[in-house]
């Protein structure tokens, strides 16, 4: 059960994530926990598509999205799912030097997808006038999409803290298991991302 | 469990024969539909005591017949199961529950149809000659502590009590204007709620002239138990004359005769009117008063005495809080005043009786 | 490598930081059971001032803030954290486990709760409690004055993060850590109601969740979701409180089941009787559950094509909960029933909860559901299965796992005053409410007036709470006066299950060699065809235990300042609490605990001198 000792890449198991005990329960506890965030996002959605006339002669959907933006951000965020898959795959090959570069690539999309949205949000409050208490539609947009923000800031707090301290220590069965649900965490809100595109943006830019 | 062996006779009885206060309980239904409820819930219960005396049977004769004697140190069979009892105790009340089912069904389709015309006259608004059946529309909005009862086709505002004619489809459409409330005249109908921004629906019909009690079953603040009003059901013609009184009140309502009264029409023009209109004159922050001195209650549960009206004129958040009414201290209104207010009001009536 | 021994500590600072199963368990049980004397104090209060018409013993206010936090303590912070209690102590027992499978997160979940709760109470200190009712419906809540409702937003907030936490942890430690031999369909079906709250518990949360963040953006940044002037819907609310609030009336009852069937099983010395019926039941109850929860908005006017479905679906509930039911009565049969303080609530539990179950159904009947909603036909009804579930389950696994979480037996002979006086207070209490309720009393009201008929059943309601209330003193009178039945108490009832092969009060490490499952009801099989032993699936080596740690109260704390922050608007204290909160989550992340080892000859000497 000890499981801090450098492993040599060519005496890793295929697998290292689920290697463990420790590391399968981490897999699978982590599973269960995008069960309960699926929910979470589904309750968000279900009240964002109650409220989502509601804009009380405040801006609506149709005026304020701009789809090129958003089609950009899509990119951005479908673009580091693709790296962090390359990173899991370097790591099950044992190459610890890959995985930080295509993590850190990961996080720089990441941050890149949040600057835009914090473009985003900046037009639309000070450019239309959408603040979250204009009317029941934009608490719900707010809160839906900065909810999915919120979770990308995480994410990138999360995996750039990996990346700092496991700077020098080589792929181990400790850290296999948390680079794999940091990645896992990131595929969750990518999905996320592309219901949000679907049905906030292209169905309000199409009416 | 003997006691409760005891009280589920004692609870038949008190179930068929119907107990409560008269024009209060739902045990005792006095239109078709508080009867369509309660014939359902008869049914359920009937069935469900069907199954409760198997299970308890099967439960006294295991306590009695397997417990543990002295001495006995018999290691029992370690049965594993059994698949045609398994079938037998899902079949069984699956079928029970569709007995129950189909006629809730059929009853919950019923009870929402309030046949309001202008979604097509409904079949069972049609009487024998294919002619529209009389029906009355009222609005009830709800407001913390009380019921306002609008009749848009009469040009009625009325508070607190809401008159129908007997014999006669009532459609209320229930609305609230701060929180969520609950109409509930169990003697008449079962509820539905008051929801802000939404309009709700409901009918019944009181074929016998009576006061019904009505209450507020949704918490809505402190005073949500005082939030009580009456439907009084009286005859079509009766309830004719009442409408046309109440949209147009006689004059001496606002010209009373005599000194007092009219003095206590100024004091009332003064004070109250901005929130109690008489007819269509004044707000309706407040119930309306054109009929006042008919209700029975002050306020929705307190006796109709002069006394009564005098303290709660007085003070009425400490006779129900939370409630927006405020008080007339005598600095505002001094005794004297408040006398001839009360007669004044004491004389508001649409009624001749 | 690891170290081979912790320091010695303190016993403050040990169960402070303490990661054990064990120690956590029995804190969730010993704070649920506080909260569960508070509540009931509440109910007590309430019950007096409902003696008579017109009774001026509370203000209106004060009984609405009472009924309040009656219902929410005993739901969030008594009957959860109680279930929770056995549900820590017991299931890595059951399975032959040797810890959770998260023992900080463990660890976490509990000082979540805690603070949760304490949070929600502080609120009668400083002007006033929550007064929305446990429903807290908007715009009631929203618009509720004062900081009442935020501290139920907040409080129900962090407590719901520490169950979310345990669901999980429970889920995996079931899945990944059985013994060998332990698979899916031998597992005891306490662990088996575990498993299935457990992913309720996963699924229903969230919904709440995003509830109460709803109502906080609401109450406290000026959200508008249910706000009907600025275009918000009231109705959202009530579905996603009761998208969570029906699964967790199942979350509340099925741990319960899977004690009665333990406790049935071994008092009447059979195996459960239709295991795979029963597992199967348990599973259908679980999903049901997140089917059915607008039956509690029959009329809020869905309309008919709801009503009609969703009463049909609640109706099918009747079905899996009617088959347990008589596969209880199947195991009774053809046993050797024995009348212990643990089995006469089993017992009880079963005329008791079939009436509550009848009433449901009664319920479920959309359109005689309009004459029930919202009455005291209602307010008997849940108290009939919560009480005659839920409660009664909590007190059969209290008196039937007590020797081996605390190491003593519980008098039989106090515990069956306390049995008995309990069970008929309580249908004293409850049984006449299902009258007032169709006589014309509706429920949260804070008096009701003369002269309605109500007044008698009324009275004998309130007698039947005064006796519950005794019977609860006279257990709590049990508690410290059975200290000294320390003998016989690691198998004290002739159990079935892995958790009575352990010595009481249990060694740290549970189990000193994995334990090797041969059948259902592993040590019963046995008892019946080995030495009355577990065989080792192991052979004796050094056992690796996780270290405590200090960090999840200071995690806890820090979410608890930051909900003061919300509660009373100020950024600075917010960002302080999610700062401590965050800090300390980096340093769990940053130092790596390798935990300790325990050598051989200490696990071979403690048992050398147990024996």
């Amino acid at each position: 059960m000890a499981d801090n000792q450098v492993v040599e890449p060519q005496v890793l198991p295929p697998n290292p994530e689920k290697a463990t005990l420790e590391g399968r329960n981490k897999f699978l506890g982590f599973w269960f926990f995008l069960g309960g965030e699926t929910v979470l996002f589904g309750s968000l959605f279900g009240t964002y598509l109650g409220l989502r006339t509601s804009t009380e002669g405040g801006p609506g959907p149709s005026e304020l999205f701009h789809l090129d933006l958003v089609f950009i951000m899509t990119m951005i965020l479908l673009t580091s799912s693709l790296t962090s898959v390359f990173a899991i795959i370097n790591m099950k090959r044992g190459n610890f030097n890959k995985l930080l570069i295509w993590m850190w690539a990961t996080v720089a999309l990441g941050v890149a997808f949040l600057s835009f949205e914090i473009y985003e949000f900046y037009d639309y409050y000070f450019n239309y006038g959408l603040g979250f208490t204009v009317s029941a539609f934009a608490s719900s947009f707010y809160t839906l999409v900065g909810t999915h923000g919120a979770h990308v800031a995480f994410g990138v707090g999360w995996i750039t803290t990996l990346l700092i301290r496991y700077r020098k220590a080589g792929i181990t069965l400790a850290n296999a298991p948390k680079f794999y649900t940091a990645v896992l965490y990131w595929h969750f809100i990518d999905v996320v991302w592309v219901f949000i595109f679907t049905v906030v943006y292209l169905l309000g830019a199409g009416g | 469990m003997k006691h409760m062996l005891k009280l589920l006779p004692f609870s038949l009885i008190l179930l068929l024969a119907g107990c409560g206060m008269e024009n209060l309980s739902a045990l005792d239904p006095r239109g078709p539909v508080a009867e369509m409820q309660l014939s359902l819930i008869q049914l359920s219960l009937y069935i469900m005591i069907f199954v409760i005396v198997i299970v308890f049977s099967i439960y006294a004769f295991v306590l009695i017949r397997f417990r543990e004697r002295p001495g006995d140190t018999h290691i029992p069979k370690q049965v594993h199961g059994n698949r045609t009892l398994e079938f037998i105790w899902t079949t069984i009340p699956i079928l029970l529950l569709l007995l129950l089912a189909i006629p809730n069904v059929m009853d919950t389709f019923t009870l929402a149809d309030t046949g309001i015309p202008d979604e097509g006259v409904d079949e069972e608004l049609l009487d024998e000659d294919d002619e529209v059946q009389d029906y009355v529309v009222i609005e009830a909005h709800a407001h913390q502590f009380w019921w306002e009862f609008v009749y848009p086709d009469l040009g009625v505002n009325a508070g607190q009590d809401m008159y129908i004619p007997t014999d006669t489809r009532v459609i209320v459409e229930l609305e609230a204007s701060d929180v969520i409330h609950s109409f509930w005249v169990p003697a008449l109908a079962g509820k539905q709620d008051n929801v802000p921004g939404i309009t709700n629906d409901l009918w019944f019909e009181a074929p016998e002239e009576g006061i019904y009690m009505g209450k507020c079953t949704e918490i809505c603040g402190p005073s949500h138990w005082l939030m009580d009003f009456k439907v009084v059901a009286v005859d079509p013609d009766t309830f004719d004359s009442w409408a046309e009184t109440m949209a147009e009140p006689p004059e001496d309502q606002l010209e009373p005769e005599g000194e007092v009264a009219v003095e206590g029409r100024d004091i009332f023009v003064e004070n109250c009117i901005a929130c109690h209109a008489i007819g269509d004159e004044g707000g309706n922050t407040g119930p309306n008063f054109t009929n006042y001195s008919e209700r029975t209650v002050v306020a929705g549960f307190l006796e109709y005495s002069d006394d009564n009206l005098h303290d709660w004129i007085r003070d009425p958040d400490s006779l129900k809080p939370g409630n927006e009414m405020p008080g007339f201290g005598e600095e505002a209104i001094s005794d004297d005043e408040m006398d001839a207010l009360i007669e004044y009001i004491n004389t508001l009536s649409v009624l001749d009786e | 490598m690891a170290n081979s021994s912790p320091a010695k500590k303190s016993v403050l600072w040990d169960w402070l930081t303490t990661v054990d199963h064990k120690k956590i368990g029995i804190m969730y049980f010993l704070a649920g059971l506080f909260f569960f004397a508070v509540a009931g104090l509440e109910a007590i209060l309430m019950r007096i001032q409902l003696m008579f018409p017109e009774m001026s013993f509370l203000g209106e206010q004060t009984y609405n803030e009472l009924l309040t936090m009656h219902g929410t303590t005993m739901l969030f912070l008594a009957a959860m954290p109680l279930f929770f209690g056995f549900m820590n102590f017991v299931v890595p027992l059951q399975i032959g486990a040797r810890d959770v499978a998260f023992p900080f997160i463990n660890s976490l979940g509990f000082w979540l709760f805690l603070f949760g709760g304490i949070i929600l109470n502080v609120s009668w200190f400083t002007g006033g409690a929550p007064d929305a009712a446990w429903t807290s419906y908007v715009p009631l809540s929203s618009d509720s004055p004062g900081h009442g409702v935020d501290y139920y937003v907040m409080g129900l907030q962090v407590s719901g993060a520490g169950t979310l936490m345990s669901g999980i942890n429970f889920l995996v430690t079931i899945v990944n850590m059985r013994a060998p031999g332990m698979s899916m369909m031998r597992m005891p079906l306490f662990t088996w109601s575990t498993f299935v709250t457990s992913m309720l518990i996963l699924f229903a949360f969230p919904a709440l969740t995003v509830g109460l963040l709803l109502l906080m953006l609401d109450r406290i940044f000026g959200g508008a979701f249910f706000d009907v002037a600025m275009g918000g819907n009231v109705v959202i609310w009530q579905h996603l409180f009761w998208i969570f609030g029906h699964p967790e009336v199942y979350i509340l009852i099925l741990p319960a089941f899977g004690i009665f069937s333990e406790v049935i099983s071994t008092f009447a010395k059979k195996r459960l009787f239709g295991y795979s019926a029963m597992v199967f039941a348990t599973l259908i109850i679980g999903f049901l559950g997140f089917m059915v929860w607008a039956h509690h908005m029959f009329t809020v006017g869905m309309g008919p094509v709801a009503n009609a479905i969703f009463a049909v679906a609640t109706m099918a509930i009747a079905v899996p909960t009617g088959i347990k039911i008589f596969n209880w009565l199947l195991t009774l049969w053809g046993g050797r029933i024995r009348f212990t303080v643990a089995n006469l609530f089993a017992l009880a539990f079963i005329p008791s909860f079939v009436m509550g179950g009848v009433t449901g159904v009664m319920l479920a009947t959309s359109a005689a559901n309009y004459q029930f909603h919202d009455t005291y036909f209602v307010v008997a009804h849940f108290h009939y299965v919560i009480i005659g579930g839920s409660v009664f389950g909590i007190f059969a696994g209290t008196f039937y796992w007590w020797p081996k979480m605390f190491g003593y037996r519980l008098s039989e002979a106090w515990g069956k005053w306390f049995f008995w006086l309990f069970l008929i207070g309580f249908h004293m209490t409850f049984f006449v409410q299902h009258f007032l309720g169709l006589m014309g009393m509706p429920r949260r009201v804070a008096s009701y007036l003369d002269g309605q008929n109500l007044n008698d059943l009324n009275f004998i309601s309130t007698m039947g709470a005064f006796f519950m209330g005794t019977a609860f003193i006279l257990l709590v009178i049990n508690v410290l006066i059975s200290r000294k039945n320390t003998e016989n108490t690691d198998d004290p009832w002739d159990g079935r299950t892995l958790e009575w092969a352990t010595t009481s009060p249990v060694q740290e490490y549970n189990f000193a060699q994995t334990p090797l499952v041969r059948d259902l009801d592993a040590l019963f099989y046995e008892k019946m065809n080995g030495d009355g032993r577990m065989k080792a699936a192991e052979p004796l080596g050094d056992i690796h235990m996780p270290n405590g740690s200090i960090l999840p109260i200071f995690i806890a704390l820090g979410l608890s300042i930051a909900s003061f922050g919300v509660i009373y608007y100020s950024w600075p204290v917010i960002i302080g609490g999610l700062v401590v909160t965050f800090f300390t989550m980096m340093l769990r992340s940053v130092i790596e605990d390798h935990g300790y080892n325990i050598p051989v000859s200490e696990i071979t000497g403690e048992k050398g001198e147990d024996k």
